[in-house]
């Protein structure tokens, strides 16, 4: 790979980093609850999922995109640890904003500080209200993503985004729309059966082609709605883990984070993430796995043609080959590669900062066992 | 929104003006101080470089979404554009209708206006591209 900035030498030399405690709200319309309330709520159900004590957390890394421009709120940090009852321990609570990014941002950042010794336990959460904005308005708050400059003020917007890409990638590869309509199938699918999803209801592909038109070929069912949520993991080490007798411990093997250029037109390929590619080479070198280990994938279906690529782009499939493997069952909970178990962004929902925890409190229940309806086998537990 | 006032007095949204390395000879648009392939030898050398107004399309959609900004003009047809000195440039494709879009369609940029602020306010302008 071009560019490759894997720098394992210092792997050995980490300290394994483990989950004890996850928690999240429902993910949806939350009118009669506020930004704070969300993520309080979160993070307490994983502190007392982990069998700790509020005292017991060095310091907390919070994933949100949009507090400044959706509710007026920022400093969110010191405000959620201040309502989670850790004024009084002064702890640095400190708040990630990478785009839709954001909570996966601040897992690596927390992973990061327990990997290196500087703290024991931290607190990694995400939370987002958008419910709160003028519909009218929250398009433009989420265009705050991408290049306000050279890409929103000319009209362009993330769905905007998402349907150049789709479209290239149908020319490039010959792709047929009803192929990238597979995602948010499956997503509805599994978020049917999801006590904390946004949706219930599943879904067929043509629905999906027969709804309202968002940016052609983009249809309002390609596209993840607007939720709001919380989520909280309580990261320590192996070693404190094993003291607290808690049998729940998932151990996080690799947390690895990428970036790219900000707008699409200065990409020079826009159907293949390289952000993805080299985030994803990163992790699996560090884990000492591959694509054929993996028992299923949480990934960020945003918008349907994201999902695709993230499956190629994360090794599973050939460029432009996802398609044929949907078709033929593959991201369903009994197949060979189950996709977003927990009903994705689609149907799961998608308060910005809190997905991508989502996305690991979900992985923490698939890997205790403990995710109902929706479990899926995990390759080499019994 | 309001924008940055300062946004408004920039060249490069009436003319496209973009930069040029000399290390490798690259084009970008909007410009750059540094060149990512270069680094540290483009530092201070990058150099104008006003671009031909020609390019084709790479990539199109139809918007249909309610953005305050836009609203008259939905649904609108927003593009990336190759331009044939190089850089893609994102943009609004007008005086077309969806149907007749394509991928490689031949395309140049025109000076148009973006938005306004109020309906008394400043009117913003910038580029827009039409079908040759």
């Amino acid at each position: 790979m071009q560019n490759s900035r894997v720098k394992l030498r210092w792997v050995s030399k980490m300290r394994d980093v483990v989950i004890i405690g996850a928690g999240q709200t429902k993910f949806g319309e939350h009118w009669e609850k506020s930004l704070r309330e969300l993520a309080v709520e979160a993070g307490l159900r994983a502190i007392e999922d982990a069998g700790i004590y509020s005292k017991d957390i060095d310091a907390i890394y919070g994933g949100n995109m949009s507090a400044g421009s959706s509710t007026f709120q920022d400093n969110i940090g010191t405000l959620i640890a201040d309502f989670t009852g850790l004024a009084i321990n002064n702890i640095p609570a400190i708040r990630v904003e990478n785009g839709s990014a954001s909570g996966a941002a601040a897992l690596h950042e927390g992973f990061i500080a327990v990997a290196s010794g500087i703290y024991d336990t931290v607190l990694v959460g995400g939370v987002e209200k958008l419910t709160d904005v003028p519909m009218e308005n929250i398009t433009d708050v989420i265009s705050g993503e991408i290049d306000r400059e050279w890409e929103a003020f000319n009209g362009s917007t993330l769905a905007a985004s998402a349907a150049m890409i789709a479209r290239r990638y149908m020319y490039e590869y010959n792709a047929k729309r009803e192929h990238i309509a597979h995602i948010p199938v499956i997503s509805h699918r599994h978020g049917s059966l999801n006590p904390y999803a946004h949706y219930k209801n599943t879904i067929k592909i043509e629905d999906v082609l027969n709804s309202t038109i968002v940016a052609d070929p983009l249809t309002m069912l390609d596209c993840a709605p607007i939720s709001d949520g919380a989520s909280a993991v309580i990261l320590t080490t192996m070693e404190n883990a094993k003291k607290l007798k808690n049998d729940g411990i998932v151990r996080i093997k690799a947390s690895t984070l990428a970036s790219d250029f900000i707008s699409l037109h200065s990409r020079d390929n826009i159907t293949s993430f390289r952000s993805t590619i080299e985030a994803s080479r990163k992790a699996y070198k560090m884990a000492k796995l591959e694509p054929k280990d993996i028992s299923f994938v949480e990934l960020h279906d945003a918008y349907s043609i994201f999902g695709m690529i993230a499956l190629e782009d994360l090794g599973f499939f050939r460029k432009g080959e996802a398609g044929k493997y949907l078709e033929e069952g593959y991201g369903n909970l009994d197949s060979k590669l189950p996709i977003n178990p927990s009903g994705g962004l689609k149907a799961k929902g998608h308060p910005l900062g809190a997905t991508g925890v989502g996305q690991v409190v979900e992985s923490v229940f698939q890997l205790r066992k403990q995710a109902d309806k929706r479990q899926v086998a995990i390759q080499g537990m019994h | 929104m309001t924008i940055p006032r300062f946004w408004r007095e920039f060249e490069h949204r009436y003319r496209l003006i973009g930069t040029k390395c000399p290390s490798c000879g690259r084009v970008y648009f909007p410009p750059r101080d540094v060149c990512p392939y270069c680094h540290r030898e483009s530092v201070g050398k990058m150099q104008k470089y006003e671009l031909k107004n020609t390019g084709k399309i790479y990539s199109f959609t139809v918007v249909y979404q309610d953005i305050p900004d836009f609203k008259e003009l939905k649904p609108y047809i927003m593009a990336i554009v190759e331009m044939d000195d190089g850089p893609k440039i994102t943009g609004q494709i007008v005086d077309a209708s969806p149907e007749e879009i394509k991928i490689g369609m031949p395309v140049k940029a025109v000076f148009r206006r973006i938005r306004e602020e109020s309906p008394s306010g400043i009117i913003e302008y910038g580029y827009k591209f039409v079908p040759i």
